[in-house]
């Protein structure tokens, strides 16, 4: 236990999560990848054990901890070897439910938040769109006021939970002349006329329900604006300092795992008369892997610590998801050399874990995205600066 | 009803286990510790004793400092209080005068020990405890049931169970069977929120001296290699059996 950032009360949130995970998700995790769907019973046995209220008030039924409560649950959701469910988990409590504590207003945290808490409600964020994903400020989902509403028109697509979640997170223009100052923040209930949502098929991430989702004058209430008119896009910027950060976090966790995994293996195997682990070429890049995976690690935790304290990190937070998806992906991919001809079989975990770890650098903004951002932070001196 | 759960801080069952000190000590390096299975069968039991019947429950263990994140977790799960009594756990009868103190402090009605813990298998603390207290005693207990004073409890007998009828005090030696490992508790984020406000008491020993010394501890011999016989090579698995293994 690294007893700089982890207290006794979040060891015993550990072993309490892991015991969780082993005793009522993994005995489904083969049949939800089979499926794409994710039963909902689990949802609500994740909000009876408080999981979903580790970061939210206690107004609203949370317990407003320290984000390393946050770090382990979503190192453990790694773990288990489903990066779908682990996805549909944390989009959940991370991106939908972020902006619905941080814009709504009481009556929405009231009729939102506090039952995606206990489980009972799941939610989705709808940004990316077909035209642009990581261009974010040249979307096209409009959002006009007529009286009293707004009527939304226009789709999104590679959602998280975009088929089987209640309610829907969504960015549209309300001035689409103004760029990306007209861009505003919504919460709509998924039966809401006009809305429509289909299943996307993809390379990992199976147990996850990705959609596109369609609004064709879709009807929303004035009230389901959240926060203020035109601030979206600053809103959208701001929280993707923490869903960068979560992606390094999960990048850096699942390293770990396959590293684990592969060790365990190789002191089993044997080849020439000796466990494979004897081999210097295989322990050399041993060696390698868990150093940058530890390099990563040390510097997540250093980033969700200034997180926590209220600092702006977006900075350090987009050089966390480049940076750790980058190794997870390369260790991954040489945990499943370590296993040879076992790597590529279904049978062991290795083939599922690199189908998963390869959205790391490619959700929640494209790494060379990335790369842009943190050029014009670096060297163009560009700030970002925080909504107020 | 005032419940006493005793609880023993032992290695995961899937810690890989070595020795120190010339093979005098176990090596606790990178072993998880876990509540001992027994007791958290007991434990489980006393919960429903707690929520069923009003009981209090208090949790126990004889050890050092690095013992109370077993305790917490009792807590967590949903225990009243924790008592440490601060020494090292060497042998059954110096856990068993330990306890006994405690238990006569604090005038339990029940306790609820686990029939022997899974790193020692000592099977003794349960009926010594039994007897320094003046208490009635089940061992292999499956089932129980209280209802004022009187009790009733299940116990495992070779081929069968005995129902036994008897009274508080009492003190039984718990496994499976009191609840079902479906029915074990994982603590949830209230339980481990709340366990930071709950009382764990450190007691200091009663300073009995341990009648007992290891003077070595070993581990089984590895297993050898498999050998294959084909089903149609009978001669074959009896000349292994016989001159090789010498089974038969």
């Amino acid at each position: 236990m690294n007893t700089m950032y982890f207290t006794e009360e979040h060891q015993l949130f550990r072993q309490s999560l892991q015991d969780f995970l082993k005793k009522e998700v993994v005995p489904h995790i083969d049949k939800w990848e089979k499926t794409g769907t994710i039963e909902r019973f689990i949802w609500k046995k994740f909000g009876d054990m408080g999981f979903f209220g580790l970061n939210y008030p206690e107004q609203y039924g949370g317990l407003n901890l320290d984000l390393f409560y946050t770090v382990i649950f979503l190192e453990e959701l790694q773990k288990i070897n489903s990066g779908g469910f682990a996805a549909a988990m944390w989009a959940h409590a991370y991106l939908a439910m972020t902006h619905v504590n941080k814009e709504g207003n009481h009556e929405i945290k009231e009729k939102y938040l506090t039952p995606s808490i206990t489980g009972d409600k799941i939610g989705c964020l709808c940004i990316t769109e077909p035209f642009g994903g990581s261009d974010v400020a040249g979307m096209r989902t409009t959002a006009e006021k007529k009286g009293d509403t707004y009527v939304l028109n226009g789709s999104k697509t590679f959602i998280t939970n975009g088929i089987y979640s209640d309610y829907l997170v969504v960015a549209a223009k309300t001035n689409p002349d103004a760029g990306h100052h007209g861009m505003s923040i919504f919460i709509l209930d998924r039966d809401t006329k006009g809305v429509s949502a289909t299943k996307l098929d993809k390379l990992g991430w199976r147990a996850s329900d990705t959609g596109e989702i369609a609004f064709d004058n879709v009807v929303v209430p004035a009230n389901q604006l959240m926060g203020e008119e035109g601030k979206g896009f600053p809103y959208i910027m701001q929280h993707f300092a923490l869903e960068r950060l979560i992606m390094g976090i999960n990048a850096h966790a699942r390293a770990e795992f396959a590293l684990e995994y592969a060790l365990q293996y190789m002191s089993e195997r044997t080849a020439f008369g000796k466990t494979i682990d004897k081999f210097q070429a295989l322990r050399h890049k041993v060696a390698d892997f868990y150093t940058e995976m530890e390099i990563c690690k040390e510097f997540n935790y250093s980033v969700a610590y200034r997180l926590n304290k209220g600092e702006y990190v977006v900075k350090e937070a987009t050089m966390s998801k480049l940076q750790s998806t980058k190794m997870a992906d390369e260790v991954i991919y040489g945990c499943l050399q370590f296993l040879g001809g076992y790597g590529y079989m279904e049978d062991y975990p290795l083939a599922r874990l690199l189908r998963d770890s390869r959205l790391g650098p490619i959700g929640g903004g494209t790494s060379e995205i990335l790369r842009e951002i943190i050029a014009k932070m670096v060297i163009d001196k560009k700030d970002y600066k925080p909504a107020t | 009803m005032k419940i006493l759960v005793c609880i023993s801080h032992v290695p995961d069952t899937t810690s890989k286990i070595n020795f120190t000190d010339g093979d005098t000590k176990f090596d606790t390096n990178g072993v998880q510790f876990v509540i001992n299975p027994n007791d958290e069968f007991g434990l489980t039991r006393a919960m429903w004793f707690k929520e069923k019947q009003g009981a209090t429950v208090d949790v126990v263990n004889v050890g050092g400092p690095e013992t109370e994140p077993t305790l917490r977790k009792a807590l967590a799960i949903g225990a009243d209080g924790a008592i440490r009594v601060n020494t090292t756990a060497t042998d059954g009868f110096a856990v068993a005068k330990q306890l006994a103190d405690v238990i006569k402090n604090g005038s339990y009605d029940l306790v609820i020990a686990g029939r022997e813990s899974i790193d020692y298998n000592g099977g003794m603390v349960p009926g010594m405890i039994a007897g320094l207290t003046n208490a009635n005693f089940v061992n292999n207990c499956i089932s129980l049931e209280v209802d004022g004073t009187n009790a009733k409890a299940v116990r495992e007998i070779d081929g069968g169970k005995e129902t036994v009828s008897t009274t508080l005090p009492l003190v039984i030696g718990g496994q499976k069977g009191l609840v079902e490992e479906s029915d074990l508790r994982i603590p949830n984020m209230r339980g481990i929120m709340m366990a930071r406000q709950k009382p764990l008491t450190i007691v200091e020993p009663n300073g009995i001296t341990t009648e007992t010394t290891t003077v070595k501890f070993e581990k089984p011999a590895p297993k050898g290699a498999v050998k294959l016989v084909s089903p149609d090579n009978l001669d074959e698995l009896v000349n292994l059996l016989h001159n090789e293994a010498k089974v038969i």
